[in-house]
């Protein structure tokens, strides 16, 4: 059972939330998932710290994982899509498994695959990705449906004790296309270079 | 006997990653990885990562080394088809990646459900991108090991070591065949 409609009617729009969620970023280190993610976070400002995908769709959070786990001292938001996460649902069990402290992964959750022709995905129907990753051990999740709960929500994407996993619900929409850089040699290296310095040995 | 070679062959691929300042290993649980796994998990200059399915570990190791850390990827011939679509990673980007598979599936195979990948892992890698090196005798597992690893990290390239289903052991469940 699907309800393909009720993402038209959502109040939150995916590009602002993500300027709100990358706003004053610091030093933060974000991974963005394959499709409208990637967008919106382009829209929100190219930044070198910022690894966008794509391809490699189900990848996102692990990616995310990895990166967590071998910056401890850093903060990683993993900002995806509904579709991509569901492809690594699996991966929620992962890093529920590991419980990286700093790692918080964001779902853009239109419940649609906008770049295929806004299909309706399982999060459309029962599929509740926030109480998936709270069964599978994330201490710090919830789900975002108008702009109060997100302003909750921030302050702990941005530095809860995580794993952090926020759903966060957006309107159904088709946007102009913001692009990064596609080049992914470049992608990887200036990334490497603006966290690791010399030590990227680039 | 030399002195390595009076080391296990996991105990020389261990010695291997410590050498290479591989830091995150991953891997879904396989017998003939086992021994490999626990010294992993003992070390502590590793953090060891069990995955629900292969490919995660593809994406987390580019992960890893987006933060500057390398790692390993452990898995089964089984495991080689899973990962096919996320190699374009390392294919794309240049990541490296060091993949360690045991193999089965080869001759002397007790499971015909285990043919599919076991014959077909060497080419699939090759098609993904990989640099495929075989390891067929236990005595060369910590060079061979070396040799990907410096293939994959000076590259960057992905790599992977094929540990033949002879240098493992044969799984038999109890079946011993003809003898």
């Amino acid at each position: 059972m699907t309800d393909p409609g009720r993402s038209e009617r959502y109040p939150l729009r995916r590009r602002a939330v993500a300027a709100a969620l990358l706003e004053a970023r610091g030093d933060l280190l974000v991974v963005s998932g394959l499709g409208a993610p990637t967008w919106d976070v382009a829209a929100a400002g190219d930044h070198p710290l910022t690894f966008p995908l794509w391809g490699a769709m189900g990848g996102a959070a692990m990616i995310g994982l990895g990166l967590a786990l071998a910056r401890p001292e850093r903060r990683v938001l993993v900002v995806t899509g509904d579709g991509e996460m569901l492809m690594g649902l699996g991966s929620l069990a992962t890093v529920g498994v590991k419980r990286p402290a700093n790692l918080a992964i964001v779902v853009l959750d239109n419940e649609r695959y906008g770049e295929t022709g806004m299909q309706a995905t399982h999060t459309a129907g029962p599929a509740d990705l926030a109480a998936a990753a709270a069964a599978l051990g994330f201490p710090v999740t919830g789900t975002v449906r108008d702009q109060a709960e997100l302003e909750a929500a921030i302050p702990a994407i941005r530095g809860a004790t995580g794993p952090a996993f926020y759903d966060i619900k957006v309107r159904a929409e088709d946007l102009p296309l913001v692009m990064p850089p596609k080049d992914g040699i470049l992608l990887k290296d200036r990334f490497r270079a603006a966290l690791l310095g010399k030590e990227a040995g680039i | 006997m030399t002195a390595a070679a009076s080391r296990s062959w996991p105990e020389e691929i261990f010695a291997a990653l410590a050498a290479l300042g591989v830091r995150q290993v991953a891997y879904v649980p396989d017998a003939g990885h086992k021994e490999l796994i626990e010294r992993c998990a003992g070390a502590a200059a590793m953090e060891t990562v069990a995955l629900t399915t292969e490919e995660e570990g593809v994406a987390l190791l580019a992960g890893a080394w987006l933060g500057g850390q390398r790692g390993a990827l452990l898995m089964q011939s089984s495991g080689v088809g899973n990962c096919v679509n996320m190699l374009s990673l390392m294919r794309t980007c240049a990541f490296p990646l060091l993949m360690l598979v045991t193999m089965r599936g080869q001759p002397g195979e007790f499971n015909p459900w285990q043919l599919p990948m076991g014959e077909t892992a060497a080419p699939v890698l090759e098609l993904g991108g990989c640099r495929v090196f075989a390891l067929d005798d236990a005595a060369e597992a910590g060079a061979t090991v070396a040799a990907a690893g410096r293939a994959a990290f000076e590259g960057p390239t992905a790599a992977a070591v094929l540990i033949a289903q002879r240098v493992v052991g044969m799984k038999t469940f109890g079946c011993t065949g003809d003898d």
